[in-house]
């Protein structure tokens, strides 16, 4: 009896051990088993839209090879012919002067109110900060009717200016949000010292509080980044001519030619207009997961 | 203490004395720094009043005029549109579009975020880093390539289901096949958010508590049941919420790839309300349309912020 | 550096007084420790002496002039705080001379007032780091260099040792003690540690519920509190106070009476102060250093009593002893050989020199 009692333990303690190191492998293993299968279906589209915009013509046209794979060899002529013969070019510039201009707009306004909502607090501030969610809230197909006669009233139809000017729309409320959760984490002493220190309220806010909050500024940087490359709604409806067109709505319908679709030019366009937003997401991953994490958690 | 506030006797006189120079003194400083706070949040105020609160009340005086906006027509826009079929296939298709899309991106972003979870901390990275890369592409662009995949003719799927003996499918051509095709490229487009966002919530329950779990004899299933969903449900309800209202009022994937077609049946409110204002140039027809997304958002938008209200709390 | 004064100094958040009417004089170079339980309103005085809370009523002045109306930054004070608040994204150079940058001073200036404060706070090999980079205790002293290079008329403290661990909570306090030394600026320091307040101060200012209690040096708040409070708040362990009755002997001196069994002789220097109350309901305080075994190191003064021992402490030099008198427990320190287990029997000698009594309706020392 008292033998079985003491070898009982330490057996069963080493087929304890032995099936939890087998449990975990297997949860490893299965976990990525199952993450691969995800991955692919993630990664599909835009495997196929690099496939595609690598192929010639008449590979894309004759549908006599397996279309996941290039079988003809890679040629770069669906690129030469997007960029030296169609208005990509165009449309790419447009993007970016627009973009830039929201991005410069939407920090400077959304720094200072979320300096003042969430620092200075006055008469009124913290409903303030409840309505700048809410506008957040309300979503761009909602708006894009009345903004259409009124943008047309101030002559800015057809128009990227006009998008300069509706854009933050998209943008501002959601970083002054998220700007005043970092601003409000930034402890209350910080000031405190810099009253002390001598500090006006400018001076406070360019010399302490920008660069404390640098992470949370670069994030929401980002997030008007790709929000105004990516909006597709107000030049779809405000923009017509192609000289004026940004790149979504240029790559989606100008392109697209008399219902001749030059599927691997296409995709080419695609692809050098979602490289932008790719390129700083790729550089710039922690910021841009943390500005998208940030709203629903800070203020 | 009105005591001692009485008894200074003779030494208050002076104070009061001073009484105004104070006024002028901090409390002219704390007065100024009102100012400078409602000055530096003016150009935010400016914005939001003059390009989202004024056009959603010019929205609602808009759907009350004719087509040619010279006259007021009262709700006439609305009840015409309330005694439409094609209207109410819109509404039809605008729930089922959000709600099935919501729930399988909410689904497999909580598979796969627990699959990432499960992995060894130095790959979780480059894993969440891959799979959010649908949601960094813009959705426009993204869309097209999908509608390359579902070409007609061309279709890269269709070539696989022939190759397995299936046969294939019409998939944006044929009404049903068009529906979960942009359900399905808003599933792909939204399920990495979920991902991140619950990634995000599961890195933070405590590891503690999982721990204590194991001593007390939990299975994993009874862990996440008794853990790991308590403790997230507040941040799978605000991005459940957030989610219902983008996708609601989605248009790039539905105007991209169907237009609304065929017959109308893939119409979502966003891209009716496109077709009648824009295209057609009933501008107070279309903002009508678009005024019934108004009541499912408003209540949305409420349950979102109690939530990010409770967890800010939870958060401390 | 400067004196700082403050008159009838009130301070009301809405309607809940936070501070109510208090007066304090700070002479020139004097190290006074402001000190109290938390919500005690200690930090409100400095914050308010700082500028960082507008006062509602009174008058405060620091050099002689009445600073009521003056921001922080016009006021030539510097502050320390809890938390340090050091600016994350400056070096530790950079964080000292932030201030007089703001002044307009000039460059190299700066550098021999940031060298200096850093010789004297031994920082100099930090200069270049990040606070991130820092232990709390470095931390700390960048906090105080950042106050020392200004040169102002005031330093302020608020807390600044309550976020170190023990051990260097002591090595700070007597690196701050060592700076004031060397800089002699008027230094007003807020803390809820009475043994911090007690080392460090000058003078020490005991706060209470909005109010000063007493104000006094560290000997004689110990020896002559005013109030129960005080007698209390400072000394550790806390004084122990027995509800006791004074009974006047015809002749045969006074006696305070703390249960049936005990009773003790009011000594005789004490009598005169004592015996206009005879009759009365007091608090009887005692000290539990003068609690102690019959043969030590007080041996042949004050009075032996029998006890029952109830929870033993030894606490390595000494030995903590429990008992109770009436269902009220009392604490005595007792020589490590001498002390007896939990549950025996012991015979105690209270050292009545060092006695206190104190009326219960007023709560003030007799």
């Amino acid at each position: 009896m008292s033998t079985v009692a003491i070898a009982a333990p330490i057996k069963s303690r080493l087929g304890i051990g032995a099936s939890l190191k087998r449990n975990r492998r297997w949860a490893l293993i299965s976990s990525y088993f199952f993450l691969i299968l995800f991955a692919i279906f993630f990664l599909m589209p835009p495997y196929y839209m690099i496939v595609t915009a690598l192929k010639s013509d008449a590979e894309v046209a004759h549908m006599a090879t397996n279309p996941w794979i290039i079988a003809n060899g890679i040629t770069f002529e669906q690129f030469y012919i997007l960029l030296f013969q169609t208005d990509f070019l165009v449309f790419f510039k447009n993007t970016v002067i627009v973009t830039l201009c929201v991005v410069a707009i939407t920090m400077v306004v959304s720094v200072l109110a979320a300096f003042s909502l969430g620092r200075m607090k006055f008469w009124g501030s913290s409903i303030l900060a409840t309505g700048i969610f809410l506008t957040y809230l309300i979503p761009d197909t909602l708006l894009f009717l009345p903004l259409f006669q009124i943008v047309k009233s101030i002559g800015l139809l057809n128009s990227y200016w006009g998008m300069v000017l509706i854009y933050p729309t998209l943008t501002v409320p959601f970083c002054t949000w998220i700007m005043i959760g970092y601003f409000q984490s930034i402890p209350k002493e910080l000031d405190e010292a810099a009253l002390i220190d001598g500090a006006g309220h400018m001076q406070m806010l360019f010399k302490i509080f920008i660069p404390v909050a640098l992470p949370g500024i670069i994030a929401a940087m980002i997030f008007a980044f790709t929000v105004s490359w990516a909006a597709f709604v107000y030049p779809m409806a405000f923009l017509y001519s192609a000289d004026q067109q940004v790149l979504t709505v240029g790559t989606v319908t100008s392109l697209i030619r008399a219902d001749v679709y030059k599927w691997g030019m296409l995709m080419a366009g695609a692809l050098l207009a979602a490289a932008p937003p790719l390129v700083i997401y790729a550089f710039l991953m922690d910021y841009y997961i943390a500005g998208l994490t940030a709203g629903a958690t800070k203020g | 203490m009105a005591d001692t506030v009485q008894s200074w006797g003779p030494d208050s006189i002076p104070d009061t004395a001073k009484a105004p120079v104070r006024v002028k003194g901090l409390q002219k400083f704390m007065r100024r720094h009102s100012t400078i706070a409602v000055l530096m949040c003016l150009p935010l105020i400016i914005i939001v009043a003059c390009l989202i609160v004024y056009p959603a009340f010019y929205s609602i005086y808009l759907s009350m005029l004719n087509k040619s906006q010279t006259r007021f027509v009262g709700l006439a826009n609305f009840t015409y549109l309330l005694s439409r079929d094609t209207f109410w296939m819109v509404v039809k298709q605008s729930a089922i579009f959000a709600i099935s899309a919501v729930f399988f991106k909410a689904l497999i972003g909580l598979i796969t975020a627990h699959l990432v979870n499960n992995l060894p901390v130095k790959g979780q990275r480059k894993w969440r880093g891959m799979l959010l890369v649908p949601w960094v592409i813009p959705l426009a662009l993204s869309t097209l390539g999908w509608w390359w995949l579902f070409d007609p003719t061309h279709s890269a799927f269709n070539y696989i289901l022939k190759g397995m003996g299936f046969e294939e499918i019409a998939w944006l051509s044929d009404p049903y096949w068009a529906r979960v095709s942009v359900i399905l490229v808003n599933v792909w487009y939204g399920a990495p958010f979920f991902l991140i966002m619950y990634l995000a919530a599961l890195k933070s329950v405590p590891e503690q508590l999982y721990e204590a779990a194991s001593i007390d004899g939990a299975s994993a299933w009874q862990k996440f049941i008794h853990i790991t969903l308590p403790m997230m449900h507040n941040i799978i309800a605000i991005t459940v919420l957030f989610s219902l209202i983008v996708t609601f009022a989605n248009f790039d994937v539905v105007q991209i790839m169907t237009a609304g077609g065929p017959r109308n049946m893939t119409h979502v409110f966003a891209t009716y309300s496109f077709l009648l204002g824009i295209r057609s140039g009933d501008l107070p027809l279309g903002a009508a349309t678009s005024l019934f997304m108004f009541p499912i958002l408003a209540i949305a938008a409420i349950f979102i912020l109690r939530g990010v209200r409770k967890r800010g709390r939870e958060i401390g | 550096m400067a004196d700082v004064t403050l008159r009838n100094v009130v301070k009301k958040y809405d309607d809940v007084l936070a501070v109510a009417s208090i007066n304090l004089d700070i002479p020139n170079h004097e190290f006074v420790v402001l000190v109290g339980p938390s919500g005690c309103g200690k930090s409100t005085t400095l914050r308010m002496i700082a500028g960082l809370e507008e006062i509602t009523d009174g008058e405060i002045s620091i050099g002689g002039a009445v600073v009521n109306d003056l921001p922080p930054k016009d006021r030539d004070i510097a502050m320390v705080f809890q938390n340090y608040a050091l600016y994350p994204h400056m070096t530790v150079a950079e964080n000292m001379s932030f201030g007089l940058k703001l002044r307009k001073f000039p460059k190299a200036e700066i550098k021999t007032h940031v060298d200096n404060a850093a010789r004297i706070l031994d920082i100099t090999e930090l200069l270049g780091r990040r606070p991130k980079q820092l232990s709390g205790g470095q931390r700390q002293r960048v906090a105080m260099g950042r106050a020392i290079v200004r040169n102002p008329k005031v330093f302020l403290f608020d807390e600044p040792l309550s976020n170190l661990d023990a051990k260097l909570r002591v090595q700070m306090r007597t690196e701050i003690k060592r700076v004031h030394q060397k800089v002699k600026t008027t230094t007003v320091y807020v803390t809820h540690d009475q043994v911090e307040a007690m080392t460090l101060a000058d003078r020490v200012v005991v706060m209470n519920a909005g109010k000063i209690e007493q104000i006094g040096t560290p000997n004689d708040l110990y020896h002559h509190p005013a109030t129960r409070f005080v007698a209390g708040f400072i000394g550790s362990p806390a004084m122990n106070f027995v509800p006791a009755r004074l009974e006047g002997g015809n002749g045969a001196g006074l006696r305070v009476r703390l249960s049936d069994k005990l009773v003790f002789n009011v000594p005789e220097s004490r009598a005169p102060r004592y015996s206009p109350h005879t009759g009365k309901e007091v608090i009887f305080g005692l000290r539990p250093e003068h609690i102690t075994e019959t043969r030590g190191r007080e041996n042949g003064v004050g009075q032996e009593f029998p006890v029952v021992l109830d929870v033993v402490e030894p606490m390595g030099m000494e030995t903590m002893v429990y008992f109770r008198v009436d269902g009220t427990e009392v604490c005595g320190r007792v020589e490590p050989t001498a002390a007896k287990n939990s549950g025996e029997a012991m015979q105690l000698r209270a050292n009545l020199d060092h006695m206190h009594l104190i009326d219960p309706v007023s709560n003030m020392v007799l």
